[in-house]
């Protein structure tokens, strides 16, 4: 069981250093290394564009609920305006890229690793190997790049929804001005908690597809096979979402970030 | 006689307790269509993955063009691929793909041709098979056997020297098998293609073969010309040839348990 979890995270270990790899290779350039930007445009349709809408929703509404929790302790203190501190640096340190993954798992995470499982059952991927096609440049490479780049972009969109949430309830029930509103959350606001949030988004993407890649790669045994790593794949994802975060800003506290 | 283009020496493969290959060896020679027969799950779809680099072996080794696969290079191993044309046994296309990018993929991939070069190519080789016509359907449209049909001529975009067709007349009306037949000849004939094909009919595997083996119990039993095939007396090419249920080939059922394990009295 032990050597079993070992063994598996040594392989998931190699298809990354793979898949880092041929990003570098297609970078570098030469035939048979690229990885076709219309490939990467569609990816980054598929993966990305669906899920504006829910981590709009999302977010907003965490927004939202942190200014409605944040409204009656701060009170007692007579601060109500500072929940705009603090719903502005909790979204852009965290929830903001946390949130935006988890929604991303869901939406871009499942679908990759049910669609690689597929094409394992249908036998594509040993025909791609036949046509001395590398399935970790063809299909891997793609979608990593595809959710990393997504996700960052969703992340400052969530950002923005989250402390326009905050600021209409703060507007509509608790009568803080738009512009105190703003200009708190522009005083509280560091460039370094956008960039370690975005940091974050991009370390979390890099996680999100390769999980999915990785489980998709592995499938066994049919459909149910599929359905099976389809479910694994959320569950471990964000499993992994939350341990990385841990790690990432304890780094970023001890660093001063 | 020429060198082998493969040379399949003592290989042994098992999955878990079952032994798939047990000390196999063959040389192909080149020109030569080469006919694999065997009953289901006798292992002959692993064995053209083994030859493909696909299937990490047990023991022996597998000499493709003068190297051991086993101990190629990556870009060895790519080039060693390259130069085979691979029919699955279900066609394998690509699904999210319509019919004319499955062909067009690996020139995409492996060549610097001009995209209306490549076009014209897929419109050639999809008319050589009879789906000219299907070149903008996906996947999911085609029947079995059209499925068949595109994955013979997505291999044969890739120019082989060598072919390895995993049942290409199965599940397939006769008359388009014999086309397939016909397809597979011409080009063993015209283009002194290598072939190995692994069959279960035995009326296409007289139609095309040079040589012809049978593979039972991780071994070839028998390896010779078609003519020795037709008139052996050996008890197991009789029982293939003539698809009689019972002889040395059938599955040993275990008859002797089947009451009992039925009834639950042991
Ligand atoms: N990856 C694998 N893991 C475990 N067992 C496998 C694997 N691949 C094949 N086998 C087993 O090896 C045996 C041979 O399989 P193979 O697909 O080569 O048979 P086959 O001769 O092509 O049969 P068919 O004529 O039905 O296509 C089967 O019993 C199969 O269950
Ligand atoms: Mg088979």
């Amino acid at each position: 069981m032990f050597r079993q979890a070992i063994e598996v995270l040594g392989d998931f270990g190699l298809m990354l250093y793979r898949a880092l790899a041929a990003i570098h290779e297609s970078l570098v350039g030469g035939r048979g290394s690229r990885i076709g930007r219309a490939n990467l445009w569609w990816q980054m349709n598929r993966v990305g564009i669906s899920s504006i809408p829910i981590v709009c929703l999302v977010l907003f509404c965490i927004g939202a609920i942190l200014e409605l929790q944040m409204a009656k302790p701060l009170a007692n203190f007579g601060v109500v305006p500072l929940t705009a501190d603090i719903v502005s640096l909790a979204t852009f340190r965290e929830l903001g890229p946390l949130v935006s993954a988890v929604v991303l798992t869901g939406f871009g995470g499942a679908a990759i690793a049910a669609e690689l499982g597929t094409m394992v059952v249908g036998e594509e991927i040993e025909a791609l190997e036949a046509q001395a096609i590398d399935p970790i440049r063809f299909l891997v490479v793609p979608r990593v790049l595809a959710t990393i780049i997504m996700l960052v972009c969703l992340t400052v969109l969530g950002d923005l929804v989250a402390v326009f949430g905050g600021m209409t309830v703060g507007f509509f029930w608790l009568g803080i001005g738009v512009r105190q509103y703003l200009a708190h959350s522009r005083e509280m606001l560091h460039v370094q908690d956008f960039v370690t949030g975005l940091i974050k988004a991009g370390v979390f993407g890099l996680l999100i597809s390769s999980i999915a890649c990785f489980m998709g790669l592995r499938v066994k045994g049919g459909a149910e096979g599929v359905g099976l790593a389809t479910s694994r794949t959320v569950v471990y994802t964000i499993v992994a979402l939350i341990l990385v975060d841990l790690l990432f800003t304890s780094a970023f506290f001890y660093l001063g970030f | 006689m020429d060198d082998p283009v493969i040379a399949i020496k003592n290989i042994t493969k098992r999955f878990g307790d079952r032994v798939i290959f047990d000390r196999l060896s063959l040389d192909i020679y080149p020109g030569q269509t080469l006919v694999i027969m065997g009953g289901s799950g006798s292992g002959k779809s692993t064995l053209l993955r083994a030859m493909m680099g696909q299937v990490p072996l047990d023991g022996g080794e597998i000499i493709a063009g003068g190297r051991s696969i086993g101990s190629m290079t990556e870009p060895q191993l790519m080039d060693w691929r390259k130069s085979v044309g691979f029919l699955f046994q279900s066609g394998a296309l690509f699904n999210s793909m319509t019919v004319a990018d499955n062909l067009a993929l690996t020139m995409r991939e492996h060549s610097d041709l001009a995209e209306s070069t490549i076009q014209i190519m897929v419109k050639i080789y999809l008319q050589m098979v009879g789906l000219r016509q299907h070149l903008n359907k996906m996947p999911a449209e085609l029947s079995g056997g059209m499925k068949k049909r595109a994955g013979l001529a997505r291999a044969l975009m890739m120019q082989p020297q060598i072919f390895f067709y995993d049942e290409p007349t199965a599940g397939l009306d006769p008359v388009s098998s014999a086309q397939i037949d016909t397809l597979i000849s011409d080009l063993h004939r015209k283009l002194r293609f290598t072939s190995v094909v692994v069959t279960h009919e035995i009326k296409s595997a007289f139609r095309v073969a040079d040589r012809m083996a049978l593979l039972h119990n991780g071994k070839f039993v028998v390896v010779g010309a078609p003519d020795e095939f037709r008139s052996s007396k050996d008890p197991l090419i009789r029982q293939f040839i003539d698809g009689l249920s019972v002889g040395p080939l059938s599955d040993p059922r275990g008859h002797e348990d089947y009451e009992k394990d039925i009834l639950q009295l042991g």
